[in-house]
């Protein structure tokens, strides 16, 4: 997906350096941008417009409600519960399967990335079927007062599922691609399982990691469909940043809605950012 | 064969055990609880569900929406590919960047921000208006949005493919004597018809899919601009849980589907980048 891009070598040949030539590099040219500008553009530059629309002051307003700042501590809990353990689980999947040769590893990889071809709303739903109150476990969850779905632990569970896939397809093809040699020389030499993948193994693939959690972290404070079947919409309670921002928008406080709008798009272009500079310090996507 | 080739590095049982059961019990176990709860009803109370009038409604406006996004980005998406890969022009490294942004941005903001941008009073709305063109809360809408957040998927196909295009080849075909047109069709367009396949099918698996950027533009009238994914939500707001899952399972086959079109078309690029498989 993420290929560096490379210089053009405009070089034409002579005698194609034709009017024909010229009017098509103009046209595609012409074409993009405005395909970009009117699906793109528009609509991120609306998010800031919409959200100062009322001036700094009224912006900085759109904050000061409880259910707004109960809306990001939310999102940020989530997302610091979420993106470690799905960390955890790439590191341990890459490392069963880019280090060894075992029965099944084709179908274990396809099984990672099932999440990513499910509809946000099926992920969602998944729990409610388990936890929900006619759910397989809904009857002892409820004789044991505990709560799952609308409640903290089913959104985290849900953006864990829509999540789960994208530090693991970053690792897998990178540690497969760097080899195991040097590890291989380290147990060798002495050193312990730990030692090796801390010494060795982390810092040859640290690029790759980096970009799998930033997109696995903007997509976990952004996930809409899976969380908003899950949450209830408890205003100040089961409410993330997106299904805030659906609840004001309904509201036609469009100010508080794009004001929150315009902290996830803040967040998309520092994602972007990450993403380029990692590409830039030379890691490539397989 | 035995389980595993012997490896001297250590950690094989403690990493696969741990994958595999994080796996099972975040990803497996619900799926089956998804296939399970839809296996439960009575085959006629499930066709009853996922034939119903509403239901072929939806279906039809989440595939026709999503297949007419697809394939707007199929051209599209080669003219933005096309324009980074072969014109130097300012700007050319951000907008290369801004490509990834609807990955990178929350649904539900792509949502808001292109109904206001396409409402009769927004930005672009307001000269579609006139000439009688309503985008949102129509069907045109619902396909605006999806080819928003599948746009990424046919720009970013097609973009390795026609970078391995052999520019040598392109240039022999011209100077020995072929028009730009016929370059084009004998040499660029067999090179980068996998990756275009590929791109297309992408973007359709993923705006199928889609939920959060589509709800708000769409105005979500039953029959006319309701999408699967909403009509799922619907049945479980109503606790109908089984009628749920059975659309569920619908539109998981269906994705299956295409997942495996997807292997098998990036099965038929491999083979064309290697000549002497020919």
């Amino acid at each position: 997906m993420a290929v560096a891009l490379p210089p053009v070598a405009e070089d034409v040949l002579p005698g194609q350096h034709t009017l024909l030539h010229t009017l098509v590099r103009w046209l595609f040219i012409s074409v993009s941008l405005t395909f970009l500008a009117a699906i793109l553009l528009a609509p991120l530059a609306t998010v800031f417009v919409m959200a100062f629309a009322h001036g700094i002051r009224g912006y900085l307003h759109s904050f000061s409600d409880p259910d707004t700042a109960a809306a990001i501590r939310l999102t940020l809990l989530t997302a610091a519960v979420v993106v470690p353990l799905n960390t955890v689980f790439g590191l341990a999947a890459s490392w069963a399967i880019a280090k060894f040769e075992f029965r099944g590893k084709s179908i274990l990889i396809t099984l990672i990335d099932l999440p990513l071809a499910i509809s946000p709303v099926i992920s969602g739903m998944l729990f409610v079927l388990l936890f929900g109150l006619q759910g397989w476990f809904g009857g002892w969850l409820r004789e044991h007062d505990i709560a799952i779905v609308f409640a903290l632990p089913g959104i985290m569970l849900a953006t864990m599922f829509v999540t789960f896939p994208y530090v693991a397809r970053e690792l897998i093809p990178l540690m497969q691609q760097v080899g195991n040699d040097e590890e291989e020389a380290a147990i060798t030499l002495g050193a312990g399982g730990w030692i090796t993948f801390f010494r060795v193994t982390l810092p040859k693939v640290r690029w790759g990691l980096v970009y799998g959690m930033v997109l696995c972290n903007a997509r976990a404070m952004g996930e809409f469909g899976a969380v908003s079947v899950v949450s209830g919409h408890i205003r100040g309670l089961t409410n993330t940043m997106p299904l805030h921002i659906e609840i004001l928008y309904n509201e036609y406080n469009f100010v508080g809605a794009f004001a929150v709008a315009s902290l996830l798009t803040l967040l998309a272009v520092l994602t972007l950012v990450v993403k380029t500079l990692v590409e830039r310090a030379g890691y490539r996507r397989r | 064969m035995s389980f595993r080739k012997p490896s001297v590095l250590p950690g094989f049982g403690l990493t696969l055990g741990f994958t595999t059961f994080f796996l099972s019990a975040i990803v497996l176990l619900p799926l089956a609880a998804l296939v399970l709860e839809a296996a439960s009803m009575h085959w006629s109370d499930f066709l009853h569900v996922v034939l119903s009038p509403r239901a072929l409604g939806s279906y039809r406006l989440s595939f026709g929406a999503s297949f007419l996004a697809a394939s707007i980005n199929l051209v599209f998406g080669f003219i933005i590919a096309w324009t980074l890969v072969r014109y130097e022009f300012p700007g050319r490294k951000v907008i290369d960047a801004l490509i990834d942004m609807p990955f990178a941005l929350p649904t539900a903001v792509s949502g808001i921000a292109l109904t206001t941008v396409f409402a009769q009073n927004g930005w672009i709305g307001r000269y579609l208006e006139p000439l009688g063109i309503k985008v949102a809360y129509t069907w045109i809408g619902v396909t605006l949005a999806l080819t928003l957040i599948s746009m990424p998927f046919a720009v970013r196909s097609v973009q390795p493919a026609l970078l391995e295009v052999q520019r040598d080849l392109e240039e022999a075909a011209e100077t020995l004597g072929a028009g730009r047109l016929y370059a084009f069709r004998r040499i660029i367009l067999p090179t980068v018809l996998p990756a275009l396949l590929t791109g297309f099918t992408l973007a359709f698996a993923r705006a199928v899919g889609e939920y959060g950027s589509v709800i708000f533009i769409a105005g979500n009238l039953p029959m006319k601009t309701e999408i699967t994914p909403l009509l799922i939500v619907i049945h479980l707001e109503e606790f109908d849980y089984k009628g749920a899952a059975a659309l569920g399972v619908v539109m998981l086959v269906i994705s299956f589907v295409v997942l495996l079109t997807i292997n098998l078309l990036q099965a038929w690029g491999r083979r064309q980048h290697v000549p002497e498989a020919r």
